[in-house]
């Protein structure tokens, strides 16, 4: 869901760390390196990486723009490719039997089995089309904050697993509890009371 | 620091009372909310609520969605013990309405809607465009981040056990 798109859904996180001086150099060199791969003339499955916000189904983000004031804007795209099981299982039982032929055997092992469907899937992987994902995010450099528009657990974790390898800083997602925990005002001995919070019971009955 | 997974089981209850707390504010103490931001010209419930209700076996969960639903199922939910899991606002600043939902186990922002804008004709205007809708996401975030933050400075403070708790559980019984 685009971050212009009319009704949109947030996560925010908080990150952690510097990046090397000049931090939008350091951040553009990022982007290029872990930039999506096409992997539609390819036997991938899944292929996930950066993307510009402005032309996101372009996987080459060289000389795209990704400031846009002071905020940081790029987008996260995981390409899919869905080969539904029954064409799978139909490829693989014609294979099957088209070797069986060729072999003059009666059946094969299941491990025999197991590498043909390998195969099959390879080869059908080769053929089908990946589905792009994309999820744009908004990074505020300097407030150490960002904003990834979608509440979906698995694009969350992408964006978490692919941020961290990128480059190497601290996400961490504010929910309640981290959010409090995060808040710089706080003194010590606050902390240590937020820590020790339990349930309130609002009904007043044990 | 806990590790994060631990943090977010332990501590979940914290976001729903959080919103529990938010509509008792709101019918109860807006003023409140009006100080904590001054561009705030109405706070109001939209048009969903979910309560959740994890005392004794297993889960209940109560949905109340509609634009003029009332709310009374809601309270008699929390006199049961239930707290607020999700609520849907409209936040009002001049002559501009953002609407949203907002998740208490996690604090996501959801459905989320700003005013409309200008929307683009060409690629020049796309960083202006793109400007505009950050800074009307940010008003939203930035509203939900500080009423959050005086609501945990309010939780960890001993006027919550002393104060807000008997007052939530007056308006409670009171109500319903």
């Amino acid at each position: 869901m685009g971050l212009l798109s009319q009704s949109v859904s947030i996560t925010r996180y908080r990150v952690q760390g510097q990046l090397e001086e000049p931090v939008l150099d350091t951040i553009a060199a990022i982007l290029k390196r872990h930039s999506v791969m096409d992997i539609d003339n390819d036997a991938a499955e899944k292929s996930c990486g950066w993307t510009s916000f402005e032309n996101p189904f372009i996987s080459d983000v060289e000389g795209s723009n990704h400031f846009f004031g002071p905020y940081l804007v790029f987008s996260l795209r995981v390409d899919k490719k869905n080969i539904p099981s029954k064409i799978l299982k139909k490829h693989t039982v014609i294979e099957e039997k088209k070797r069986l032929t060729e072999t003059g055997r009666r059946f094969f092992s299941r491990n025999e089995k197991k590498l043909l469907k390998e195969a099959v899937l390879h080869s059908l992987s080769l053929r089908t089309l990946a589905t792009p994902f994309i999820y744009d995010l908004i990074w505020n450099y300097e407030e150490g904050k960002l904003w990834f528009f979608s509440n979906l657990k698995a694009a969350n974790e992408e964006l978490e697993t692919l941020f961290s390898e990128s480059f190497k800083l601290s996400l961490i997602r504010l929910f309640p509890y981290a959010a409090a925990e995060h808040d710089a005002s706080l003194s010590d001995s606050e902390r240590d009371r937020l820590n020790r919070i339990s349930p309130v019971n609002f009904t007043g009955q044990t | 620091m806990l590790d994060a997974a631990i943090a977010y089981n332990r501590y979940r209850f914290l976001g729903n009372e959080f919103l529990t707390w938010l509509w008792y504010t709101l019918e109860n103490r807006s003023q409140q909310l009006e100080d904590i931001d001054a561009d705030l010209s109405a706070l109001e419930i939209g048009n969903r609520m979910v309560l959740e209700n994890r005392r004794g076996e297993g889960l209940e969960t109560i949905t109340i969605k509609g634009d003029d639903a009332g709310l009374e199922e809601g309270l008699v939910a929390l006199k049961k013990g239930a707290l607020v899991s999700e609520m849907n606002l409209v936040y009002r600043s001049g002559d501009h309405t953002w609407q949203f939902n907002l998740k208490g186990e996690s604090l996501n922002i959801s459905s989320f809607r700003t005013p409309e804008t200008a929307g683009t004709q060409s690629t020049e205007d796309i960083e202006g465009a793109v400007l505009e809708k950050i800074f009307l996401y940010e008003k939203v975030i930035r509203f939900v981040e500080a009423v959050f933050r005086h609501f945990v400075r309010l939780r960890i403070s001993e006027k919550w056990a002393e104060n807000t708790t008997p007052q939530i559980r007056r308006w409670i019984n009171k109500t319903s």
